[in-house]
């Protein structure tokens, strides 16, 4: 560990720096100044954030519409559903994208030409790629089904399955984003000074060793930040299964978000939807204090 | 005595052979198991991007029919959607306008209100700065699309219902925490000193601000500014829910209502749907190598 802070020395200065700032106090006007920053940022985080927030909790305060909802089938399959897709899209795809880090890591020319092929499903827009998974598998004329017919099997119709119907989603998912995260941990992996890797492979240590016991030290807490923080935002994303299953079969692969919307907009009952989608805040509340947690350990780390 | 040598040196020669064997085979090995892996993320990229190209380039009564290839080929579909030829499609230019007046004024925003915010607790290090920091990271702890309902109700109360800027506001509200966080890691390899002997020279803070701070987070302000775009561009479900006249409508919402028919023209909406990627895809590869370096910073440290 000691060779790594030396060799991180570089933001421990800059971390002792931050104690003595400006001379470690403002003065009046310098004071007005860094306040007068702050306002617009006040500004759009109390209308914007602090002001639906507080009403999305009033539109849901009343305790019936939590009896309502389990009541209902549909919310217990929802609730699973949402299990499955935030569980298998986050981990699934963050593990795939560590270990594509490192194949992106190889020097040879093929594999450098091929990262901005690799990329492009992020930098293209979410709507036209769902739009396109869903024309892929819907129906028996879809590209997927066709491209099955000629190896000679019958593909199955995607969207009359509830099991088929999220693993859609959860592959359409993977696809959008898995490019962002193995480009997040490839910059991590060559962030990690060369000399340790050399210091490795002097001590004789081979691939796997060099995965565990370089890569994942050094990466552990920038891994569990991205997969923090991507279960926040897969717990939220409405998009992947709107455009892609569209809930298909019957509102039975919806997940929390899209459920929320239906209530609301198709049944008319926008405090229910508001309950549905509220009811997650047990999950997200502490997932939020780990994440904070481990945002102040980085530097430590890493 | 020599015999023995002799037997002795042609042992290790096998030896040494067969080592050098061993190695050409797992190096061949490990080419041929790259180069796989090359082909299939090649496919697993591309497929759902051929598929868009593939229906957008079919004459309208094609598209559901069993085939991997175009039977005939035409850009009748493009240039429908270019001279805005169909009925779907009447108000394409204006929708376009819209999509880009909105991501314009999001990343410009985002980038104002972020590097403002970010001077203020980053650089003149204002007292519960770190306040600051966390209620914005709270901005995650409900997903944008949990929080559309409210947010609903209140732009009718803000009357802003069918207004472009209700969706830049949400939008501005969701970007800013991560802005603040690449632009306060970045920030901390541009030396406080640099401040300090500004400030002795007699610049004022919103002097420093523009002539020294800005330009010197150059790189960030690109990788945040295209986050932001980006995001923009991605987005959904606010757009969908809030903007719903002629006037307002923007692209993502005008390719929903080509989803809300079964009879639709779906040549002329992968088409619309290629061209409203072709913007973000050739920002995002021009910035890249910038990019590149935003993501670094705030993906290593976090």
């Amino acid at each position: 560990m000691s060779s790594v802070e030396q060799a991180l020395a570089g933001p421990s200065v800059s971390r002792r720096l931050r104690r003595a700032p400006w001379h470690g106090r403002l003065h009046g006007s310098e004071r007005a100044w860094a306040l007068a920053f702050l306002v617009p940022y006040a500004a759009v985080f109390l209308a914007f954030v602090v002001y639906p927030v507080a009403y999305g909790l009033w539109m849901a305060r009343d305790p019936s519409l939590y009896g309502e909802l389990i009541a209902n089938p549909l919310y217990a399959r929802t609730v699973v559903n949402t299990a499955l897709y935030v569980g298998l899209g986050v981990n699934v795809m963050m593990f795939l994208a560590l270990l594509l880090s490192g194949f992106f890591m190889r020097r040879r020319w093929w594999i450098k030409a091929l990262l901005p092929v690799f990329i492009l499903p992020w930098a293209l827009p979410a709507i036209p790629a769902f739009v396109s998974f869903h024309w892929m598998l819907i129906g028996e004329e879809g590209l997927i089904n066709s491209l099955l017919a000629l190896l000679g099997v019958q593909g199955p119709l995607w969207f009359h399955d509830r099991q088929l119907a999220v693993a859609s989603n959860v592959v359409a998912y993977m696809w959008k984003w898995m490019p962002f995260w193995t480009l997040t941990f490839l910059a991590g992996r060559t962030a990690i000074p060369q000399e340790i890797y050399e210091a490795a492979d002097v001590d004789g240590a081979g691939g796997f060793r060099r995965f565990a016991d370089v890569v994942l030290p050094l990466l552990g807490n920038l891994y569990l930040v991205c997969t923090l923080l991507c279960t926040l935002w897969t717990i939220g994303d409405f998009t992947t299964v709107a455009l892609v299953s569209e809930g298909a079969p019957a509102y039975s692969s919806d997940v929390l978000a899209t459920l929320g919307f239906h209530y609301s907009f198709e049944a008319a009952q926008p405090s229910l939807g508001v309950a549905a989608v509220l009811s997650a805040l047990p999950v997200l509340i502490p997932i939020t204090i780990l994440l904070m947690r481990a945002l102040e350990t980085r530097e430590v780390q890493l | 005595m020599s015999t023995i040598t002799a037997e002795a040196g042609l042992t290790v020669s096998r030896a040494v052979s067969r080592t050098h064997r061993a190695v050409r085979i797992r190096r061949y090995l490990e080419t041929a198991g790259t180069l796989v892996l090359s082909i299939v993320l090649i496919v697993w990229s591309i497929l759902p991007i051929y598929n868009m190209v593939m229906i957008s380039l079919e004459p309208e009564g094609d598209v559901f029919t069993d085939h991997i290839f175009p039977r005939v080929w035409s850009i009748e579909s493009f240039w429908g959607v270019l001279t805005q030829g169909h009925w779907y499609l009447e108000h394409f230019w204006h929708q376009f306008a819209n999509s880009i007046y909105m991501g314009a004024m999001v990343t410009i925003l985002t980038l104002a209100i972020g590097t403002l915010t970010s001077f203020s607790i980053g650089r003149m290090r204002i007292r519960y700065g770190w306040l600051v920091n966390n209620a914005a990271l709270l901005t995650y702890v409900i997903p944008a699309s949990f929080l559309a309902i409210p947010f609903y109700r209140i732009m009718q109360n803000y009357g802003l219902a069918n207004n472009l800027w209700s969706v830049i506001a949400a939008l501005v509200a969701f970007a800013t925490p991560y802005a603040f966080f690449v632009f306060q890691e970045y920030g901390r390899s541009i030396p406080i000193e640099v401040d300090e002997s500004a400030r002795i020279d007699g610049a004022s803070p919103m002097q420093i601000y523009l002539r020294i701070y800005l330009p010197l987070m150059a790189p960030a302000l690109v990788a945040v500014g295209t986050y932001a775009m980006l995001l923009a561009w991605n987005e959904y479900l606010y757009q969908f829910l809030l903007l719903s006249s002629k006037s307002s409508m923007t692209v993502p919402v005008a390719l929903a209502q080509f989803l809300s028919s079964d009879q639709s023209p779906w040549n002329f909406m992968m088409a619309t749907a290629i061209i409203y990627a072709a913007p973000p895809v050739a920002i995002y590869y021009a910035f890249r190598r910038r990019m590149s370096a935003g993501l670094t910073m705030g993906g290593v440290k976090g």
